[in-house]
């Protein structure tokens, strides 16, 4: 079934990252049409009846979060939160590359529904080109009268500042993010307060995915209950699949919220390489607990609250196919490793534990360790758990402890093989 | 009205003030939730995860607002799943906390397995064994065996000077953060943080000097392992070896609360030495901070240089002699000298000391006199802060204004509290003609020309009364100024204010007058009388306020009496090195001091006298608290107190005086002396508890400053307390600047300087001020000067050589010079200069 694009949009309509395209496709009407038509709480209340939610992991309706914001406390901020850094995520870079248009002005209607004059693009430092194209961008809607001073002729302003991150994961948790924006240390602060609150330099602020707010335009201009035709009740909408990992056709799909494990990996990734079996499905990139892949998992609707019931999370819906090639150990030693390397050290269960895992799961990976230390790791991983400032750490154990659990045998295989593996 | 909470916490009821966290709510029902990163004075960061509690919340319907109940009427608790961290959980009505769970139990026992994974095992060589909060806590909820692997340590850099006066051991941090948001949040020196991530996280310095702040030392009272040392304690004692002894700073007019620690040990011939300087905690003077001053500045009284004998000229030359001999000879010039005879003394010395001095001078017929260059104390003791105040109350709503000193130099926990007040909302008026530490924080900066001090007050008053007296032009320019009425407005406006001055930019006349008319601006807006409402001086010597309170007055043109005195006693000053130029040939000099002064050298008798290390003693701090001292170390052999000697002299002149204990002279100081009223020794020794409650028995929750068990002193009621009557003065001014030949050079305070009580600590030479003058860039072109040109300086009769150094933030047309570096400037002076050798 060929269904166009509603965020991937550049893949039918070429050069659509061109302002000109963009705007004979209709580009810009949908916030024209909220700047001078609607009042920005009305925008908030579309964007609330759509069911959109979080598209940057947490999955929280993105409407209410902007009905947050503390209307007593001035200026207000939108930040774009581009630091796209979950393993196996690559959809933000699409959508910014391909469609950076859409993203913008979802991001420019987003701030005038919180009314706020000036938004951030914080991005991971490794998007310095993007960043650079997202500058120019930024130029050309000036020229256009797009941004800058008295929008259409009303008293709305807004300007866009991107800002490069340098290369900390942690900086995609929105408060690390806010922090970072402010040139401080990147690292979580307590919440609450939470950012609509209290955010950037101690102001209320909305932080929003890139992938977030490129359904925004077409939820202004087509409506809440177009939107809702999509997915499922609780997980409206179409939603960019990352598909990764062990199968023939990895790469972004855009397919409505709901779609089966099945249909993503077998029909649109066209199955595991090499006739193989498939094993397990990480459904939210490294900080996912292992779904075993059976019938029932396959079947299973990727929305936020089908997911759970497989003892996971869908999260950035970054699913990572593992089939029976990989060895669990090896899998959670890549995790683990990543978790270490990017922990920001503030909290002691986070800092310590993920340090700790990575010399336990180095051990057991080159054949030095025994049951025991396998049974250590399982009690370092449940040591962290609930005890974290932030999602990082709470995360970072999810495919340790799934892993363990739902594959011992890989790990008992490992302890006995005594030597190292490929 | 504060809202009261209450709540239960292990099946205790407490009432606490709404926004209290759980942590500070159990310490007040006497539970100790165990903490790393909390500190009750800094904003809770929810960082280490100790405190973790179970935390349950009553259950509100959502429909009706009203709490659910069970069937037996109790309010529905519902606990969080999630252990919280309870030093960032506000406490809220009807809430239940749990710490005594099995599961609150395997958390922190989790969390210190964690922090003890990477933590070298160094108990045996490391300095806070024996008062460190994470021994004591892995001790009470910790793993006994480690069942991590030595050979995945984590390895940093161990005893690495962040500068040389504190020494980091980045293993032994476990990133806390209390060190960096102390220096951040308390003490305006973001001069260390963070660096690296995860495991990698360890503290930096930025500054060059490493550690540049003069706060420094109160980071290692704070750290809760060993990571932040002193370099002056390294290696120096085990904790539990070291006795205390309660004193009172002495390095200037604030009085912090001192705790020494002494040990007696083989390695000092069997004595007993001060092995360091702590802070014990008084809410109403320094809290539980000292400056690195106090804290590394006690080495002078250890000092080999000191007087231990009597010294009596024969024969051209000083030779020691016996008590008996040294006393019978003062004895016989004093009676003679009689009326002839002139007492001087200086701020150094305690309430027993003046007393019993002035007692037996104006017994012989004869005259004392304050050594000083500031006037003022007499309205202080009039008008000073009444008994009751505490800076740490001032806040939204008071006002606070500080003229004519740099506080952070001159006396940094004043500047702390200052600025905390400004923090909490208090006004701040700064009025300095330079930029300096306390600008940040102030709402009104005002910047008038050096001896403009008086008139910039006299115009706050024009700006604010009708009664304005004949006062020349300048004032009136300056109270047409739009920033003088604005703050003078906001002065007045206020409900309580204080008014702290100093003696930068004045001398003795002008700094007198400069108190006269702050002590009018508080007057005439009402701001007299009260708690938190008065004037605060800012003496350069210790004790100063307790020698006016007790009589003591400066003398104008202090040279020219002491020429004419028949006999001199100068005890505690030196004259002869503050000002070359003067020439000390009484017919008797008699000198009573710790060291071979240069005043010293010239006399006819040397009394050797105690340090306040070695001997008990009270003093009156700038705010106007008596505090007392207690004798840290057994008086070395030799010398007595300064008390003991003027008594005993006394006692063989027939005058009544107590010679021998410290209380007894107290005791006849409050008979006598309205202010005293009441005090004894025991009044002073009155200790209540505080909050927070630091303690070093449980845990060490607030760091290891001391408990304060031996006294908090006693605030004296000023004289309009007493009912004391306050007429307002005008003080002259002077017409107008005269003609000037040269250049005005005005002294500054520094904090690290060269004077007899604090050279001999070494550890601080490198922060030392050295002896330089800083001025403008314009200035010392004008000049023909440039950076770093050794350059002569006339000062009247005196000369001195310093260094030039070249400094944008000098006002211009002035030249600066530090005080105590040898440089014989005590008051504005005009200057003759000349480049003696170029750079």
């Amino acid at each position: 079934m060929k269904r166009s694009y509603l965020l991937l949009r550049h893949r039918d309509i070429p050069d659509l990252n061109d302002l000109a395209v963009y705007r004979q496709h209709g580009g810009f009407e949908a916030f024209r049409k909220a700047v001078t038509t609607l009042q920005p709480h009305e925008v908030v209340e579309i964007v609330k009846a759509s069911g959109l939610r979080g598209r940057g992991g947490a999955g929280f309706p993105t409407g209410m979060k902007w009905s947050f914001i503390d209307n007593k406390n001035w200026p207000h901020y939108v930040v774009a939160n581009a630091d796209e850094s979950e393993p196996g995520t690559f959809k933000d870079r699409e959508i910014m590359e391909g469609n950076p248009f859409q993203f913008l002005e979802g991001l420019m209607i987003a701030s005038y529904a919180v009314q706020a004059n000036v938004a951030y693009i914080y991005l991971r430092g490794e998007f310095w080109q993007l960043a650079h194209q997202l500058d120019r961008r930024i130029q050309q809607l000036h020229s256009a009268g797009l941004l800058g001073e008295r929008l259409f002729g009303t008293e709305y302003s807004l300007r866009i500042y991107t800002h490069l991150g340098a290369g900390a994961y942690i900086c995609g948790e929105e408060t690390a993010l806010l922090e970072s924006l402010e040139g401080k240390l990147g690292q979580p602060r307590l919440r609450p307060p939470f950012p609509p609150a209290v955010g950037l330099f101690g102001k209320p602020t909305i932080v929003n995915n890139v992938e977030t707010l490129a359904n925004v335009p077409l939820i202004i201009e087509r409506g809440a209950e177009w939107y809702r035709s999509f997915g499922t009740e609780k997980s409206p909408g179409v939603k960019i699949f990352c598909l990764s990992g062990r199968v023939n056709r990895p790469g972004n799909y855009e397919l409505p919220l709901g779609t089966t494990f099945r249909e993503l990996i077998f029909e649109h990734g066209k199955g595991i390489p090499d006739s193989k079996q498939i094993k397990a499905i990480m459904a939210a990139g490294a900080s996912s607990a292992l779904i075993v892949a059976d019938e029932r998992a396959l079947d299973t609707p990727m929305d936020y609250e089908s997911v759970p019931a497989l003892g996971a999370q869908l999260g950035s819906a970054s699913i990572i196919v593992i089939d029976e090639t990989v060895s669990m150990d090896w899998l959670i030693r890549k995790t683990i490793h990543f978790f270490q390397h990017e922990s920001c050290g503030k909290c002691t269960p986070c800092r310590e534990g993920t340090y700790w895992m990575k010399h336990i799961i180095d051990r057991i990976h080159r054949g030095e360790a025994s049951q025991n230390d396998v049974e250590l790791l399982y009690d370092v991983a449940s040591q962290m758990r609930g005890k974290c400032l932030c999602a990082l750490g709470e995360f970072s154990i999810e495919a340790v402890l799934s892993a363990l659990e739902r594959f011992p045998k890989d790990f008992a295989a490992r302890v006995a093989q005594q030597e190292p593996a490929l | 009205m504060t809202k009261m909470i209450t709540l239960i916490i292990d099946g205790i009821q407490v009432t606490v003030p709404e926004g209290t966290n759980i942590v500070d709510a159990a310490k007040k029902a006497g539970i100790d939730i165990p903490v790393f990163c909390y500190h009750p004075k800094m904003h809770p960061v929810g960082m280490c995860r100790m405190c973790l509690v179970e935390v349950g919340r009553p259950v509100i319907d959502r429909a009706t607002g009203q709490f659910v109940r069970n069937e037996d009427g109790s309010l529905k608790i519902q606990f969080n799943p999630k252990l919280e961290t309870g030093c960032t959980t506000p406490v809220s009505e009807g809430m239940v906390v749990i710490n005594t769970s099995d599961k609150v139990k395997r958390g922190r026992k989790d969390i210190l397995e964690f922090l003890l994974t990477s933590h070298p095992l160094d108990c045996p060589i490391c300095d806070k064994g024996g008062e460190c909060p994470l021994q004591n806590l892995t001790m009470a909820h910790g793993p006994g065996t480690s069942r991590f692997l030595f050979d995945e340590k984590k390895h940093l850099l161990k005893h690495t000077p962040l500068g040389e006066l504190i020494y980091l051991d980045q293993e032994r941090c476990i990133q806390c953060g209390r060190c960096v948001r102390f220096q951040d949040e308390l003490v305006d020196d973001p001069v260390i943080g963070f660096s690296q991530r995860g495991r990698s996280l360890q503290i930096v310095t930025f500054s060059e000097p490493g550690f540049d702040s003069i706060f420094s030392g109160n980071t290692t009272d704070i750290c809760p392992v060993g990571a932040l040392t002193t370099a002056d304690f390294r290696f120096g004692a085990r904790p539990w070896e070291l006795n205390a002894a309660a004193s009172i700073c002495q390095q200037c007019p604030v009085g912090c609360n001192l705790t020494l620690n002494v040990r007696r040990e083989a390695v000092a011939s069997g004595k007993v030495v001060i092995k360091r300087v702590m802070p014990r905690q008084n809410e109403w003077v320094n809290e539980i901070w000292i400056c690195d001053k106090g804290r590394f500045g006690y080495h002078y009284t250890e000092s080999i240089e000191r007087l231990t004998q009597p010294l009596l000229r024969k024969g051209g030359e000083l030779s020691p002699v016996s008590w008996e001999e040294a006393l019978e000879v003062v004895i016989e010039r004093l009676r003679q000298a009689g009326e002839n005879l002139l007492s001087v003394a200086g701020g150094r010395l305690s309430n027993e000391d003046f007393f019993n001095l002035r007692k037996l001078t104006e017994g012989i017929g004869g005259k004392t006199a304050l050594y000083t260059q500031m006037g003022g104390g007499d309205l202080v003791a009039l008008a000073g802060m009444p008994q009751g105040s505490n800076l740490g109350e001032l806040g939204k709503g008071d006002a606070i204004l500080v003229i004519a000193s740099d506080l952070h130099q001159e006396a940094p926990i004043w500047w702390l509290r200052v600025k905390q007040a400004a923090e909490r909302g208090a006004t701040l008026i700064v009025a300095l003609p330079r930029p300096n530490r306390l600008d940040k924080f102030a709402q009104h900066i005002l910047r008038y020309r050096y001896r403009d001090e008086s008139g910039l007050i006299l115009a706050m008053i024009n700006a604010l009364s009708a009664k304005r007296p004949e006062l020349p032009q300048k004032v009136n320019a300056l109270w047409r100024d739009a920033e003088v009425q604005a703050a003078a407005k906001a002065f007045a406006e206020a409900q309580n204010a204080v008014i702290f001055f100093g003696s930068e930019g004045v001398g003795l006349q002008t700094s007198q007058a400069l108190a006269q008319a702050c002590t009018n601006l508080l007057s005439v807006t009402n701001h007299l009388g009260r708690p938190n409402n008065g004037l605060i001086p800012v003496w350069q010597r210790p004790n100063d306020q307790g020698a006016w309170e007790l009589g003591w007055r400066p003398l104008p043109n202090l040279g020219e009496e002491m020429g004419k005195a028949g006999a001199l006693y100068l005890v505690a000053c030196d004259p002869a090195a503050d000002d070359p130029a003067l020439s000390l040939t009484p017919d008797f000099l008699v000198v009573q001091d710790l060291f071979l002064t240069a005043t010293a050298k010239l006399a006819h008798v040397v009394l050797p006298a105690l340090p306040f290390t070695e001997r008990e003693g009270s003093l009156v701090n700038g705010e106007r608290r008596a505090q007392r001292y207690y004798p840290a170390v057994p008086a070395r052999p030799g010398p007595r107190p300064d008390f003991a000697i003027s008594g005993q002299l006394g006692k063989m002149l027939g005058i009544d005086l107590e010679d021998r204990i410290a209380s007894k002279v107290m005791m006849r100081i409050a008979a006598e002396v309205p202010a005293f009223a009441g005090i004894t020794y025991s009044a002073l020794a009155q200790a209540p508890e505080q909050w927070p409650i630091i303690g070093r028995a449980d845990l060490y929750y607030g760091g290891t400053t001391y408990e304060n068990k031996q006294g908090i002193g006693v605030q004296l009621p000023n004289g309009i307390q007493r009912g004391e009557k306050l007429t307002l003065t005008w003080p002259s001014l002077a017409a107008g600047t005269p003609d000037e030949e040269g250049t005005l050079a005005v002294p500054i305070t520094r904090l690290y300087d060269g004077g007899s009580t604090l050279l001999p600590s070494r550890l601080l030479d490198q922060r030392r001020v050295r002896t330089v003058i800083w001025m403008h860039p314009a200035q010392a072109s004008a000049n023909a000067i440039q950076e770093g040109d050794l350059v002569h300086l006339q000062i009247g009769e005196a000369s001195a050589m310093a260094t030039a150094l070249l400094d944008e933030q000098v006002p211009e047309g002035v030249i600066l010079a530090p005080r105590s570096t040898g440089i014989p400037l005590h008051e504005p002076h005009l200057v003759q200069l000349k480049v003696v050798e170029r750079s």
